[in-house]
């Protein structure tokens, strides 16, 4: 007969099992279930090929000193920006190619739901070369205020600002412009800091500004930390002085980070009428930069601090209809190697001066994270997120996943020589990941429904851009694909919502309203959106704000923040249309 | 990681009295210590929820077990340790909390159950570790903090480590894996033509110097000769060795043998290393 204690330890065991047994149910995918549970209310589309989109996106070929990395530092590039630059009133689409040799490529909307390549003959093409770099992404914004949409071509390599001639053709003005730098950037962005009505500009940088990825002298280029890295290249601010020339005014306004930043968006969260900036970085916490009056900028800690992780994408946007901007930052989770989770940080500045990360466990766990956008994808008056993932796809049956966690747990000395690293060779790395289509449930949570509502590719996603390319209230989507071909997944909202849109345009702020605050409020609904110079990785979305309705047949105000600083009320606009603003003169 | 004072009346732990302050209470300081400092430099904790809800559940669990199978509440501060070990060590999807409630349930219900002759056969922490990666690995992970992957608080920790291990009289497993390891793994990396640095570089990892210093030694868990502890520590790193020699061949393991090989390695080989070594102990040892 057992003793008491035994006895006693036997039925203790029978918890025992039962929690392994639990923990066991706990690890079933809750993506796959809730999928089908939901019901989205919208249905996305591949009509890539029917639009005439035929982007492939090449990756670079390095200095074969660091060929064991090669496809680990080559793997970014593939961007996307949403611009209108012949003022036609129709989206056109700007993509980055990375490869010596291979052409970038700008697609003209003919309105009629196809593209027409129109890249040759733009002085858009030939980016990418021996000596000059390849291309990581681009920014577009009236700089000169002419009224023709002009770019910054950003590279692993030098700069290229390019003025938009006459709808067609582009003038480089990067040396006239003072912006003939090397920066091995994956990120810069558009914002009028100082106010002043002309738009200046924001260039991350990752790799350090003395490193040729192409005619190394040192193959010690990498990190050194896996967590608190601060050997990147400096982040650089560069002032519009209003005759064509911009003014580096980096070290005076402060805002130099070197935490390998790959993505940096602006808005206004503190809500004092000045512009601010957040940049997700590599190897390290994200970092908020609040504009102090135009004159500087001073880093503040917000709770960023607490999670030191791997920064991809800068999403800006109003997650719960609180009229507050808050923010999405990508990272990198690995089932069973890592979990490093996105970020969905709530704006609490005003009240607790900080941002609160409340992700769920969906919404945290996107695989290998890139580029994000919030939109309402079915115009029910709340924003769907659309997270791109994958980072390396090659030899399915190889995983780099076992290298990486040998190499991240060493020492920095060991690392940060890209020599050191075990090679990659046709080793994927969180390779063949989904996109993920988190469907808004506001306290109820987020639900992937990528695979319901048709997103069911596995490319290694990058740039997301989100646009409404026929001017039909539905937001479509545009993915660039890192050595891929870039994909339009085109949007058919269920018809019984309503919507509405603005064009905006500047007088006394830059002409392309970059900045602006739109607040629209219908009966219960309040919701915010910015206007974008630049949001997400290495992408641009339509920047016309646009804002789903639900059943509100009727807005009530529509508050406009200019960047000038006026504020325009406009009361009950029809739905379900575009509305051009010009900014009142006061 | 280290459990030893569940059975403070247990012979092999009697080595204890001759020293003036219990390690028992060194050990709890000192990890105590690396957590705060590893939380105020490198925030690594993620969440003081996570510290809150691990250490409730291990002390609450220890306290209630032990009155329901002893008829007393034993010293907590072994149910302290494995609480603040599994806060450092699991790394959960997403904001989730059920990892640290199951995962300190079953490391210290696991003394209670698993055990031989009475005596529990696993380290607590490793058990729980192992067992929720084994069954959740697409929710939990282990520590992916490195600590900035800095010199200096790799020298710091193995400063603690060492002092620790001196103290408790375990420096020789420690060395002995240490040393195993970094042959074992330099062979391995030479046979498969594999750069030697990154196959050893783990051992300057924050995870391997809680495994070396901490797991690994756990003086309620090893075996009791010196020599058997120097052969089981052996046999660890070669089991280890084993584990990564397979994730070098892409052989189709679970994703816990190429995330955190040495535990599974100490929860493959310790636990039988103990039970030889209980099976072969007198029988006034049984219950």
């Amino acid at each position: 007969m057992p003793s008491r204690p035994a006895l006693r330890r036997a039925i203790i065991a029978v918890p025992f099992f039962a929690a392994i047994g639990l923990a066991a149910s706990l690890d079933r995918d809750v993506d796959a279930a809730s999928a089908d549970a939901a019901r989205p209310g919208f249905r996305l589309t591949d009509e890539t090929a029917q639009a005439g989109l035929r982007f492939m996106h090449r990756r670079p070929a390095l200095d074969r000193r660091i060929a064991n990395v090669e496809p680990h530092v080559a793997a970014v590039g593939a961007g996307v920006a949403v611009t209108d630059f012949d003022a036609d009133g129709w989206p056109d689409l700007y993509f980055t190619n990375s490869r010596f040799g291979e052409s970038n490529g700008l697609y003209r909307n003919r309105s009629d739901g196809t593209f027409e390549d129109v890249t040759a003959g733009s002085g858009l093409a030939d980016l990418n070369r021996p000596g000059e770099g390849v291309s990581m992404g681009s920014v577009w914004g009236d700089f000169d205020n002419d009224g023709r949409e002009d770019v910054l071509v950003y590279r692993y390599g030098y700069l290229s600002l390019f003025r938009n001639v006459d709808g067609r053709r582009f003038e480089d003005v990067t040396q006239q412009a003072g912006l003939r730098r090397w920066i091995n950037s994956n990120g810069a962005i558009w914002l009028d800091y100082d106010r002043d009505g002309l738009l200046d500009l924001y260039v991350t940088a990752y790799f350090r500004d003395d490193v040729d990825l192409w005619n190394l002298t040192t193959t010690r280029i990498m990190h050194n930390s896996f967590e608190f890295a601060t050997n990147g290249g400096r982040n650089a601010l560069f002032r519009n002085l209003g005759d064509g020339r911009f003014e580096d005014v980096t070290e005076r306004t402060g805002v130099g980070s070197t935490r390998w930043t790959l993505a940096a968006g602006a808005a206004d969260f503190n809500e004092d009428g000045w512009p601010d900036i957040y940049l997700a970085n590599d190897y390290g916490p994200e970092e908020l930069y609040l504009n102090d009056g135009g004159r500087r900028f001073t880093l503040t800690t917000a709770g960023l601090e607490s999670e030191s992780k791997s920064g991809m994408s800068v999403t800006i946007g109003d997650a719960f209809n609180r009229g507050r901007l808050d923010v999405f930052i990508t990272n990198i989770s690995a089932r069973g190697y890592l979990f490093q989770n996105n970020n969905l940080r709530l704006n609490q500045l005003n009240e607790r001066q900080r941002f609160t990360n409340v992700a769920d466990a969906t919404v945290a766990d996107a695989g290998w994270a890139w580029g994000a956008q919030f939109g309402d994808l079915n115009n029910d008056g709340t924003s769907e997120l659309f997270v791109a993932n994958g980072f390396i796809s090659a030899d399915r049956s190889k995983s780099y996943w076992y290298s990486m966690s040998k190499i991240s747990g060493a020492n920095r000395n060991l690392f940060e020589d890209a020599a050191s690293w075990p090679a990659f060779d046709d080793a994927s790395l969180s390779g063949y990941e989904r996109s993920r289509v988190y469907l808004n449930g506001g306290l109820g949570g987020w639900t992937d429904v990528a695979q319901a509502v048709g997103v069911n590719d596995l490319y290694d996603g990058r740039a997301v851009a989100l646009a409404d390319l026929s001017n039909r209230g539905a937001l479509d989507v545009v993915v660039a694909n890192q050595n891929q071909p870039a994909l339009l997944y085109r949007n058919y909202p269920d018809t019984s919502n309503h919507w509405i849109a603005f064009t905006l345009t500047g007088t006394r702020s830059n002409r392309s309203a970059i900045g602006a605050e739109v607040v629209v409020e219908s009966g219960d609904l309040t919701q915010r959106r910015v206007v974008d110079g630049g949001m997400g990785f290495a992408s641009q979305n339509d920047r016309r704000p646009h804002f789903g309705l639900g059943a509100r047949d009727r807005v009530d105000r529509v508050v406009i923040h200019w960047p000038s600083g006026i504020d325009q009320v406009l009361r009950n606009p029809i739905v379900d249309q575009y509305h051009v603003v010009i900014e009142p003169k006061r | 990681m280290t459990n030893a004072i569940a059975s403070p009346r247990t012979s092999e732990l009697r080595w204890w009295s001759h020293t003036r302050l219990d390690p028992r209470y060194l050990i709890a300081f000192l990890i105590t210590l690396v957590l705060v400092v590893a939380q105020l430099r490198y925030h690594m904790v993620g969440g003081y929820e996570r510290l809150a809800v691990a250490l409730l559940t291990c002390t609450a669990v220890e306290a209630l077990l032990s009155w329901f199978v002893r008829g007393r509440v034993v010293n907590l501060l072994s149910a302290y340790i494995s609480g603040i070990s599994l806060t450092l060590l699991i790394k959960p999807q997403g904001a989730v909390l059920w990892p640290f409630v199951l995962g300190g349930f079953l490391a210290i219900a696991s003394k209670y159950v698993l055990q031989y002759r009475n005596n529990h056969l696993w380290n607590p922490t490793n058990f729980a570790i192992s067992a929720l990666l084994l069954t959740a690995p697409n929710r939990i992970s282990v520590l992916s903090h490195q600590w900035g992957n800095d010199l200096v608080t790799n020298l710091v920790i193995w400063a603690f480590g060492l002092v620790i291990a001196a103290r408790v009289r375990v420096l020789h497993i420690t060395l002995t894996y240490v040393v195993s390891f970094l042959v074992l793994n330099g062979l391995r990396s030479v046979m498969l033509g594999q750069p030697v640095m990154p196959e050893i570089a783990p051992t300057t990892g924050p995870m391997y110097q809680l495994f070396i210093f901490f797991m690994i030694t756990d003086p309620r868990t090893i075996v009791r000769d010196r020599r058997w502890q120097v052969v089981v520590a052996i046999l660890v790193a070669l089991t280890e060795t084993v584990i990564r020699f397979a994730s070098d061949q892409a052989w189709p393991l679970p994703v816990a043998f190429n995330v955190a090989p040495a535990f599974l390695a100490l929860a493959i080989v310790g636990p039988i290393a103990k039970w030889i070594d209980l099976h072969r102990a007198p029988a006034r040892r049984a219950e």
